[in-house]
């Protein structure tokens, strides 16, 4: 079962004067699974709700599989959906819940019994049947509501914050789930989520939003290791900014405090601007063995299990680094000096 | 890289009416208004009758006739009093039983609620006929008097009310989550009194109101044990009055739907979600 | 292994506060329920006996009760019909909120105007001289010419709907809030048209409280006794008003089975409750 192709193309909404989504432009190919990613009120579920009928966009197209399904009523696009409540109908059992849309189409018992059993095999729940939906728990029954939508063979999948309202550790088994139900099915996936562990983790491709804005389109290793803005920047991950004066542009040199630094990436400011030098915390290792090199004194360290965490003053300001955890590391003390160095290719220049 | 954002011209599509959600509408307001025709114009025909007691003029004279008449106020007063008296009565017994099987004993709960649902199983008749032979002779003669039997009434009204009071105080003392604030005062070393004050009763005021008042409007009305306990209270009067007047008991139904409507009025006011109490 | 076990003591504190309460029960809401069960369990020289349920099959009671059975059935189905679709109308009917919230506050009111001025309400509207009366012979129409009067059993289902209705009303209100808006989509998003969508999830999800409340709609109008009172002066028979007539004078000549009947309309009442409350819980599991 793969997915059709879904275009969004200028792609707006508006309450009240108030601009929600303003000009989505997407294409997703066939199989493909897009996060939504961003705070609340970025714009992302309403723009999935838009795909799935539920709001009417006001400006653009949206088309399935070559079809123009702008202004089509929710209940003839063809699209599964996966509520963040789970939305199971409580007065049906989960057999009769996941058949609920082959009901609607009028498909005979024997078929739509066959199919029941075929997805209750596929969410590894087959002796559930029976059961009603206040008797699972939370994880079961979003596992249930991503069986009933995928019931009906849609040709696209819309997920809004499935994970939300579950335990962590529920949460981490069910992503895996939902992957490889995906994989399985080649269907064509949008998942919306604030949560930016499960876009970089889930997708394929992440489109990064924020005040009904698209801030990023992109792989997830392209965003988070080159976003685009600033948001998207510290949006995503953890991030260090240091604030530093250019020297030259075209070496990209620049000076933090007393200490000339060195970056790979373009810098386009004139001498002497005034700008950020960004790099991840990862990238960051508490002695002197790569190219750029700052003296600090150690403020905290923070033990998180399989990263240590230890932030270090600098001259000009404060840097994080995270630090892999060792059996026998030594954790650093606060107040020792330090040196803390990352290489030239690791940071980037924004203004 | 980067999405340009500057904005696409744009054509913005008139919002295209459901057809369906339309249809409904038109059956909701044919709804409504049949609805509506049904309890106003009883109410519409009563207040015209009302108006008509002086001949050829509309006027409130049917109001002034009532007002004046010899029995109106005593009655009334007297079941004011009876209301205030039950009202309180039944505060007194349901607050700390709510507090408590809340609290301490919520084993017993559903015997609680059990015996407050009780005046449902009971209705007033039976429970006026139960109440008269139960101490219509001694030794526990209490319907001897006519002040007795208003205590004997007060009572089974107090009892009347503890569905109403019970329910009311019990979400009352839910909203507020009463364990939780309780354990929180104590434990910043409040004591047990100051907990009651500062701490229920204010959180419980508007629980108290809406009871109080549902309990008003019931007693105030209320016939079938005043009637059997031969009591002078405002509901007997009001069915004397029926009997024996032509226009009064028009004004005296507009009065007592505008009594009822105060009470229910003011507790849909103070119940107001998000009102700074 | 294990401590000292204490012997569970009678901490007397603890039930203080509830104590109030049940002594006040006792003596005035179960011991009148008490002496009349027990009363009607009397026979004529003093012994126990099941004669008087026996006697319940009397005409006069018979009448009484099937007329309470019938006002009751009626005025449940239509008001809970009616109440039902008074409550979608004003909840989901695109009516806007201060309509919901006006209506709310007036079946508040509504519930509560039994009894008297209700009664006398309906005399000016519908009596034989009431307005609307009047209106209908005007416009050419002879009311109770046409067999129809208040004071009988059609006449009387229209006071009580007065009470009934509101009734329906502020309780389903609640539950139609109940039903999420997820659900909705959901089964649109499945493919179901709105019609589909109330026949397999809303109507099932809502039948308990619609059916849990028309039960207490009959018990409610089965157990009334002011309103008709106030109307008919008792002319007419009505359960309620024959225990009342049982109260005033033995009009049965058989206190014992004055008796019975209160407590069989005791029992009619209890039915409902526990049904209603059966319904209730199983509403509110669905609804939360």
């Amino acid at each position: 079962m793969s997915g059709g192709f879904l275009s969004l193309e200028g792609v707006r909404k508006e309450f009240d004067g108030v601009v929600a989504v303003d000009t989505f432009d997407l294409e997703v190919e066939p199989g493909e699974f897009v996060s939504f990613l961003g705070p609340s009120g970025c714009g992302k579920t309403t723009t999935l709700r838009m795909v799935a009928g539920f709001e009417e966009p006001t400006a653009g197209t949206i088309r399935l599989a070559g079809k123009d399904v702008t202004n089509a009523k929710p209940n003839e696009r063809n699209i599964g959906m996966v509520f963040q409540s789970y939305a199971l109908f409580p007065n049906m059992t989960v057999s009769e819940n996941i058949a609920f849309g082959l009901r609607i189409r009028k498909e005979d018992s024997a078929a739509r019994q066959e199919r029941v059993d075929e997805l209750l095999a596929l969410i590894h729940l087959p002796d559930k049947g029976k059961a009603y939906p206040n008797e699972l728990s939370g994880g079961q029954q979003q596992r249930v509501a991503l069986a009933r939508a995928l019931a009906i063979r849609p040709q696209l999948l819309l997920l809004d914050e499935p994970l939300s309202a579950l335990d962590a550790k529920i949460r981490d088994e069910l992503r895996a789930e939902i992957r490889r139900i995906q994989r399985q099915l080649n269907i064509t996936t949008i998942y919306v989520t604030h949560d930016q562990e499960e876009a970089l983790a889930l997708s394929d491709r992440v489109v990064v939003m924020s005040k009904g804005l698209m801030e990023q389109v992109g792989e997830p290793f392209e965003i988070y290791n080159n976003p685009a803005t600033g948001f998207v920047a510290s949006f995503v991950g953890q991030l260090n900014r240091l604030p530093v004066s250019v020297i030259d542009g075209e070496k990209g040199l620049v000076r933090a405090g007393q200490t000339e630094l060195r970056t790979t990436s373009l810098v386009e400011s004139p001498a002497g601007t005034e700008v950020s030098l960004m790099m991840r915390p990862e990238e960051l290792t508490l002695d002197a063995s790569e190219e750029n090199v700052l003296d600090g004194t150690v403020e905290s360290v923070t033990f998180l299990g399989s990263i240590v965490r230890v932030q270090v003053g600098v001259s000009v300001g404060r840097l994080t680094a995270d630090l892999f955890n060792e059996r026998l590391l030594k954790l650093p003390e606060v107040g020792d000096t330090t040196q803390i160095s990352f290489p030239a290719h690791a940071c980037w220049v924004m203004v | 890289m980067t999405i340009s954002t500057t904005p696409l011209p744009v054509e913005v599509e008139a919002p295209v009416a459901k057809p369906a959600a339309k249809r409904s509408r038109l059956w909701a307001w044919l709804i409504f208004i049949a609805g509506a025709l049904y309890f106003l114009v009883p109410l519409g025909a009563t207040f015209w009758w009302s108006l008509r007691a002086e001949a050829g003029v509309l006027g409130f004279e049917a109001y002034r006739r009532l007002f004046d008449d010899a029995n109106f106020w005593p009655s009334f007063t007297e079941s004011v009093v009876n209301a205030v008296a039950a009202i309180l009565l039944s505060l007194i017994i349901i607050v700390p039983t709510a507090y408590w099987v809340t609290l301490k004993l919520p084993r017993l709960r559903p015997v609680v609620e059990f015996i407050t649902l009780l005046p449902f199983v009971i209705p007033a008749v039976v429970l006026v006929f139960g109440l008269i032979r139960l101490y219509g002779r001694p030794p526990l003669l209490l319907t001897a008097t006519y002040d007795s039997s208003r205590v004997l009434l007060i009572c089974a009204y107090a009892a009347l009310s503890f569905p109403y009071m019970f329910r009311s105080v019990d979400n009352g003392l839910r909203a507020m989550d009463v364990r939780t604030l309780t354990e929180a005062a104590l434990s910043l070393g409040a004591g047990w009194p100051t907990v009651m004050r500062r701490v229920i009763f204010p959180n419980l005021r508007v629980a108290l109101l809406s009871g109080a008042l549902l309990t008003f409007a019931i007693v105030i009305g209320e016939l079938t044990i005043a009637l059997f306990m031969a009591q002078q209270t405002f509901g007997p009067y009001m069915a004397n009055l029926t009997r024996s007047k032509v226009y009064e008991p028009s004004a005296m139904a507009i009065v007592a739907f505008a009594l009822t409507w105060v009470a229910m009025g003011t507790i849909a006011l103070v119940t107001r979600p998000g009102r700074r109490r | 292994m294990g401590g000292a076990r204490r012997p569970p003591r009678f901490h007397f504190g603890r039930w203080l506060g509830v104590l109030p309460f049940f002594i006040f029960s006792g003596l005035f809401l179960i011991g009148p329920a008490v002496i009349l069960a027990y009363r009607s369990l009397e026979g004529p020289d003093g012994t126990l006996t099941l004669d008087n349920y026996r006697a319940l099959t009397t005409d006069t009671v018979m009448a009484a009760y099937g007329a309470s059975i019938r006002l009751s059935l009626t005025t449940a189905l239509v008001g809970g019909i009616f109440g039902f679709l008074l409550a979608w109308a004003v909840s989901m009917g695109g009516l806007g909120r201060s309509l919901r919230s006006g209506m709310t506050t007036f079946s508040g009111v509504a519930s509560n105007f039994a009894g008297v001025p209700l009664a006398a309400a309906f005399i000016f509207t519908l009596g034989r001289v009431g307005v609307i009366t009047d209106l209908l012979t005007w416009m050419g129409f002879d009311l109770y010419g046409s067999g129809f009067t208040l004071y009988r059993f059609w006449g009387l289902t229209l006071v009580y709907l007065y009470f009934q209705i509101p009734l329906m009303v502020l309780v389903l209100l609640p539950a139609l809030d109940g039903l999420k808006q997820d659900w909705r989509e959901a089964a649109e998003n499945l493919g179901a048209t709105p019609r589909q969508y109330w026949r397999r999830v809303a109507f099932p999800v809502l039948l308990p409280s619609i059916l849990g409340t028309m039960i207490l709609l009959f018990g409610n109008a089965f157990g009334a006794h002011a309103t008709a009172y106030a109307l008919t002066g008792g002319s007419i028979p009505l359960a309620t008003l024959l225990i009342g007539q049982q109260i005033s004078g033995d009009v049965l000549n058989n206190p014992g089975l004055g008796y019975a009947v209160a407590m069989g309309m005791v029992f009619i009442m209890a039915i409902c409750i526990v049904i209603y409350s059966i319904l209730q819980r199983r509403s509110e599991r669905w609804l939360g």
